[in-house]
């Protein structure tokens, strides 16, 4: 069982610095061969999956959502995260420990891991909390999460304020080999913000969030990887002087890495004056001249934390992912209730899911738009997060389990809300016409979701 | 003369073709008010509610008068006395009132976007009465009415803003509104206050207040809100008004012609000297008194009303 074989497909396999027209070969969930001997050495009655036309590449891993179990349900579990995550191509996703109660003690990583073993569709890491209850006054049993299982430590929704408490998890975390991923705000900057604070907050009225706010903590982490030896990586990063830090930083060798978000490298904070004002400046390179989605000004699908920043940090942002110093991509998937979401916009909660329309907006504004090559940006999805949380995953090595994303980079599709299956609807995509997709999504060499339905076994 | 606006929510996406419509059909409306009977029948028959979930006393007042000349009738709601405080949402709250077949839904609400959220969600008129630090549509409409009655223009003249703009909602809808009709606006107050990124609104930012009332028209005062502000954002009162404060020496320095507004309420003696305030240069009172012919003209209009001619003939 769990046997395939991948045919025709241009496979990119980066780990194994491959990008050429191959077969796949899968048996019992673990891959067996790539290249000219998989189809000679498959048995003859193997389920066979055309992918002629198609990129065959490691299952692509999102280290940053929020599957809101346990005590969330309402937002999203485990089952309908998951499933969301195989329709955009993903097939390990790293949950976030801000959850009711938060992921810092070995009990609910243990709870997370058997739910996710009999209800997900894809795999899922489990992120622990730097500190107890997430409330960044005491450091959570790190070493008790570690045995647990888990594969990272963040306080992520909150950040630990406290310099010498975030020194000392550092130090201590390092002792297990465990990166310490840090949302990176100074709560004294940025008070009450509830967008990036220029000109768009101050027509609006609405309370500024500064970027020094984000870059003020990411230069508190560079230092303190600097200091301890740990690894430090910087969540969703939003500003330019952010990316800055952190390509002068890495050529020093501290040991110092971050990750960006899609809304964040294609809106901008104009986003939230409304589509009209987005699309008469800074939206203009996203569609050329095509049909442009509409939205009102104040909608609160474009409140994230941190905010959507000017055009300037943007280009910065990918300017970062195409030299390197960005070297991950996630989507920050952060479902919202459409109750929860439909209030004034000071009022509303942060965040978007992500997860089923991340993967094309990085394709156009990465691929298409000719800032990275394909196997560059797949890098970003496969090996380099599983390089920083030391996964065995992102690779088609022989060996490897058989988690493999088939996409069609080109292909042109619109995001709607009726084909969700994430549980909430908090996106701002939806009505977008996008390019490139998951076309089949595999977890140990089981089609777990496919574009035509009559390719996933019943 | 055109008005097909369902709402008056801001300024910002008025043309200045729709602002004169609002400040004509005024005129014609404090016509009204000068007459010995001051009702008249155009709002007969509608309801209007006064959602103030922001506690307001002048504006509230403001409006309520207005509506009663209007012949409308009124239900007064404030967040104190509503379900708001039991947490229900503001869009259940207006979903519920919409319910009783209101028609018109005036609205004062501490969060930004709170009036275009409500006009997103109902079927009623809304008229933002003041959203956070956003807008304050009527105000802006009331103070371009009093410049213009008083000046007989607005194209071409220098328009100071001072004091807490960062905060105000006063300042953002002024901005767009002497903007659009051809003023030059400069806004003046400490940096903490008055940041940069309000020049891409179209106006000068100054934190001299000698350059930016040298060549003033009219001087528009807001109040410090210290009641609202951290500690941060200036030492004190004191320095505020030994460094912002409007006083007869500086008031010297300004064209002879240079008229004082404030929208209230004024705190004596920080932001202005006591008796500036009650000078003959001041419009303070004459702004209250054409809020309400500004508030009659922008229900009518909402109403469905076309203009001034409408008035005149009635």
């Amino acid at each position: 069982m769990n046997s395939l074989l991948l045919s025709g497909g241009r496979v990119i396999d980066p780990a194994n610095r491959l990008d050429s027209a191959a077969d796949v070969l899968i048996l019992d969930g673990k891959i067996a061969a790539v290249g000219s001997d998989a189809s000679a050495n498959a048995p003859r009655d193997i389920e066979k999956f055309d992918a002629s036309g198609l990129v065959v590449c490691p299952g692509l891993i999102d280290l940053h959502v929020h599957l809101r179990e346990p005590g969330q349900t309402q937002k999203e579990t485990i089952a309908t995260g998951t499933a969301a995550a195989a329709r955009g191509g993903f097939t390990s996703l790293v949950v976030m420990p801000n959850t009711a109660p938060a992921i810092d003690n070995s009990g609910t990583v243990a709870l997370i891991h058997e739910r996710a073993a009999r209800e997900g569709v894809v795999n899922v890491f489990v992120a622990g909390a730097i500190t107890k209850n997430i409330a960044g006054e005491e450091l959570a049993p790190i070493g008790g999460l570690k045995r647990a299982g888990v594969v990272a430590i963040t306080d992520d929704g909150h950040c630990v304020q406290n310099n010498e408490l975030m020194r000392r998890a550092c130090e201590y975390a390092k002792m297990f080999d465990l990166p310490v991923m840090d949302h990176c705000q100074d709560y004294s900057l940025v008070t009450t913000g509830v967008m990036h604070e220029g000109r768009w907050s101050t027509s609006l009225g609405l309370q500024g969030w500064p970027s020094a706010g984000e870059e003020m903590i990411v230069a508190r982490n560079i230092l303190l990887a600097e200091l301890t030896g740990a690894q430090v990586h910087c969540q969703h990063l939003s500003a330019a002087g952010s990316v800055a830090l952190i390509r002068e930083a890495k050529k020093r060798g501290v040991p110092i890495s971050g990750e960006a978000c899609p809304h964040h490298f294609t809106l901008t904070d104009a986003a939230i004056a409304g589509s009209e004002k987005f699309w008469a400046q800074d939206g203009k390179q996203i569609f050329g001249n095509r049909q442009f989605p509409e939205w009102p000004s104040y909608d609160t699908n474009f409140k994230m934390n941190p905010p959507l920043r000017s055009a300037r940090d943007r280009e910065a942002i990918l300017e970062g992912l195409a030299d390197g110093t960005i070297e991950i991509l996630c989507s920050d998937h952060a479902p919202h209730c459409g109750f929860e979401k439909e209030v004034e916009f000071d009022y509303a909660p942060f965040g978007i899911t992500g997860l089923e329309n991340e993967f094309a907006l990085s394709l156009m504004q990465l691929y298409h738009a000719k800032r990275l090559g394909l196997s560059d940006l797949i890098t970003k999805y496969t090996t380099a997060p599983a390089k920083l949380l030391k996964l065995a995953k992102g690779t088609l090595s022989v060996g490897a389990d058989a988690d493999v994303t088939v996409f069609d980079p080109d292909r042109e599709w619109v995001f709607e809300r009726e084909a969700t299956a994430s549980k909430s609807f908090n996106n701002p995509f939806y009505g977008w016409p996008l390019k490139g997709r998951a076309v089949a999504t595999i977890v140990t060499g089981k089609i777990v979701w496919a574009e035509k339905s009559d390719m996933v076994p019943a | 003369m055109s008005w097909n606006r369902q709402h008056l929510l801001d300024i910002e996406s008025l043309t200045a073709d729709e602002i004169v419509t609002v400040l004509d059909t005024a005129r014609a409306f404090k016509a009204v008010g000068e007459r010995a009977i001051k009702k008249v029948p155009a709002l007969r028959g509608r309801t209007v509610v006064n959602l103030f979930v922001e506690p307001s006393t002048r504006t509230r007042t403001s409006f309520e008068l207005s509506e009663q000349r209007l012949s409308a009738d009124i239900i007064n709601f404030t967040a104190e006395a509503s379900s708001l405080k039991k947490g229900e949402t503001l869009k259940d709250t207006a979903k519920n009132l919409e319910a009783l077949n209101i028609d018109f839904i005036i609205i004062r609400h501490s969060a930004a976007g709170a009036a275009h959220f409500l006009s997103r969600v109902l079927n009623a008129h809304v008229i933002n009465a003041g959203d956070g630090a956003h807008e304050h549509p009527t105000q802006a409409l009331l103070d371009a009415f009093t410049i213009r009655e008083r000046k007989g223009k607005i194209e071409g003249l220098n328009v100071t803003i001072l004091g807490d703009i960062l905060f105000s909602r006063v300042a953002r809808s002024n901005i767009w509104a002497l903007t659009k009709l051809g003023a030059k606006v400069t806004l003046c107050g400490p940096a903490t206050l008055v940041p940069r990124t309000f020049e891409a609104m179209g106006c000068r930012v100054t934190h001299h207040l000698d350059d930016a009332i040298r060549d003033a028209d009219i001087i528009h005062l807001l109040r410090i809100q210290h009641e609202r502000q951290r500690q941060t954002m200036f030492p004190s009162l004191n320095e505020y008004t030994q460094l912002f404060g409007l006083n007869k020496a500086r008031l010297a320095q300004t064209k002879p012609d240079a008229l004082i507004m404030h929208p209230g309420p004024v705190n004596r003696g920080v932001e202005i000297d006591s008796d500036i305030a009650d000078s003959a240069r001041s419009l303070i009172l004459e702004q209250v008194t054409n809020g309400i012919a500004v508030r009659m003209a922008v229900l009518f209009l909402v109403n469905g009303g076309k203009g001034p001619q409408e008035i005149a003939a009635g």
